[in-house]
């Protein structure tokens, strides 16, 4: 597992929640909503899906393309489970005293193994997701990040995943 | 199915081959499954009976788009925690992942004292109101399987059944991949 798309950063939520939504056409829009559902598979699924929606495959895979170059969609194509690509995951958080959270924030991150980190408003005020490339490393991480920062990971792997039919309509 | 299968399967070369060809996306092209047929030098027969195949032992969950939240307006986030009896967690945890506005939806361990909650279910909204609200809808399903504990009658300290943590950072966000 390698954790390298993109680099550390802190996002504060509120400042960047206030401008980004996009203005989207009625073909983006029928897509987007269509297509969270799922691409068919077949020799042509941009064909299958133009049909759908009346209108043509050219059409479709230049608005799709648009999509995903602009980053409206984050995604697309096949979402392999995690654990299939043969990685390690863990859920975790700390109890971090407010006026130590940005230095226990660097000491966390500092770790390649720290995928995803968020601030949440809980006694537990940080969240991160730990992926290794096996079991064991998960429990050596954990150690290593209690050493480091004096504090108790709260160690949350999952246990059961259930299906989920996650929509957003636009 | 309620539950995704826990155990892993070893990959096939050719299974791994895949993943790394499609791992950033499909190409969006008149004829996709060619292009990897032709990367791997398999026909495109054999590229379609694998995908399905993947598809349907959980190692490809969906083939989809995945929009970025914040650009469709659904600013907010919530991730919601609940303390259900154990017995009925299975049943009632697969009831919550079928919500359309629940991203996410897990069991996971309690550590009591300090972490009473057993079901994760993320949610999102277009605003802190409509979490609020789905929140609420979540607990009208759950209302006959939370616990209640009060582990200090004396000093009459209730723990909850239920929370709803949002977060107010991104402190680190990096993607997932399968190396070469």
């Amino acid at each position: 597992m390698d954790n390298s798309s993109s680099p550390s950063k802190t996002e504060n939520l509120s400042k960047s929640r206030k401008c980004q939504t996009v203005e989207l056409s009625a073909l983006e829009k029928q897509l987007i909503n269509l297509l969270q559902h799922g691409l068919p598979v077949c020799e042509r699924p941009f064909a299958q899906i133009a049909e759908e929606i009346s209108s043509t495959e050219q059409a479709v895979i230049a608005c799709l393309t648009k999509l995903r170059s602009e980053k409206v969609l984050t995604r697309f194509g096949p979402m392999f489970d995690a654990a299939s690509l043969g990685g390690a995951f863990t859920l975790a958080a700390l109890a971090v005293p407010e006026a130590d959270f940005d230095f226990v924030t660097e000491q966390v991150n500092s770790f390649e193994q720290i995928a995803h980190n968020y601030r949440r408003d809980h006694d537990f005020n940080m969240w991160f997701v730990i992926a290794t490339e096996s079991t064991e490393e998960i429990e050596k991480v954990v150690q290593a990040i209690e050493i480091k920062t004096g504090l108790k990971v709260l160690n949350v792997p999952k246990l059961k995943e259930f299906y989920v039919s996650l929509y957003l309509p636009v | 199915m309620s539950t995704i299968t826990q155990e892993q399967e070893k990959l096939t070369d050719q299974e791994r081959q895949y993943i790394l060809l499609t791992q950033n996306g499909l190409p969006i092209i008149q004829e996709p499954y060619h292009a990897i047929a032709e990367q791997m030098d398999i026909s495109v027969e054999q590229v379609l009976s694998l995908t399905k195949s993947m598809q349907e032992r959980g190692i490809i969950r969906r083939i989809a788009a995945v929009p970025n939240h914040y650009k469709l307006g659904y600013q907010f986030n919530g991730m919601t925690v609940w303390d259900i009896d154990d017995g009925q967690a299975e049943k009632f945890g697969d009831a919550v992942g079928r919500l359309p506005f629940v991203s996410h939806c897990y069991l996971r361990p309690r550590f009591l004292p300090e972490w009473n909650y057993n079901l994760f279910a993320m949610v999102h909204g277009k605003t802190e109101e409509s979490i609020a609200k789905y929140r609420g809808q979540i607990k009208e399903l759950l209302k006959e399987v939370l616990v209640t504990r009060n582990h200090d009658s004396s000093q009459n300290i209730i723990t909850k059944s239920n929370d709803m943590l949002t977060s107010t950072a991104i402190l680190k966000k990096t993607g997932l991949r399968l190396k070469k």
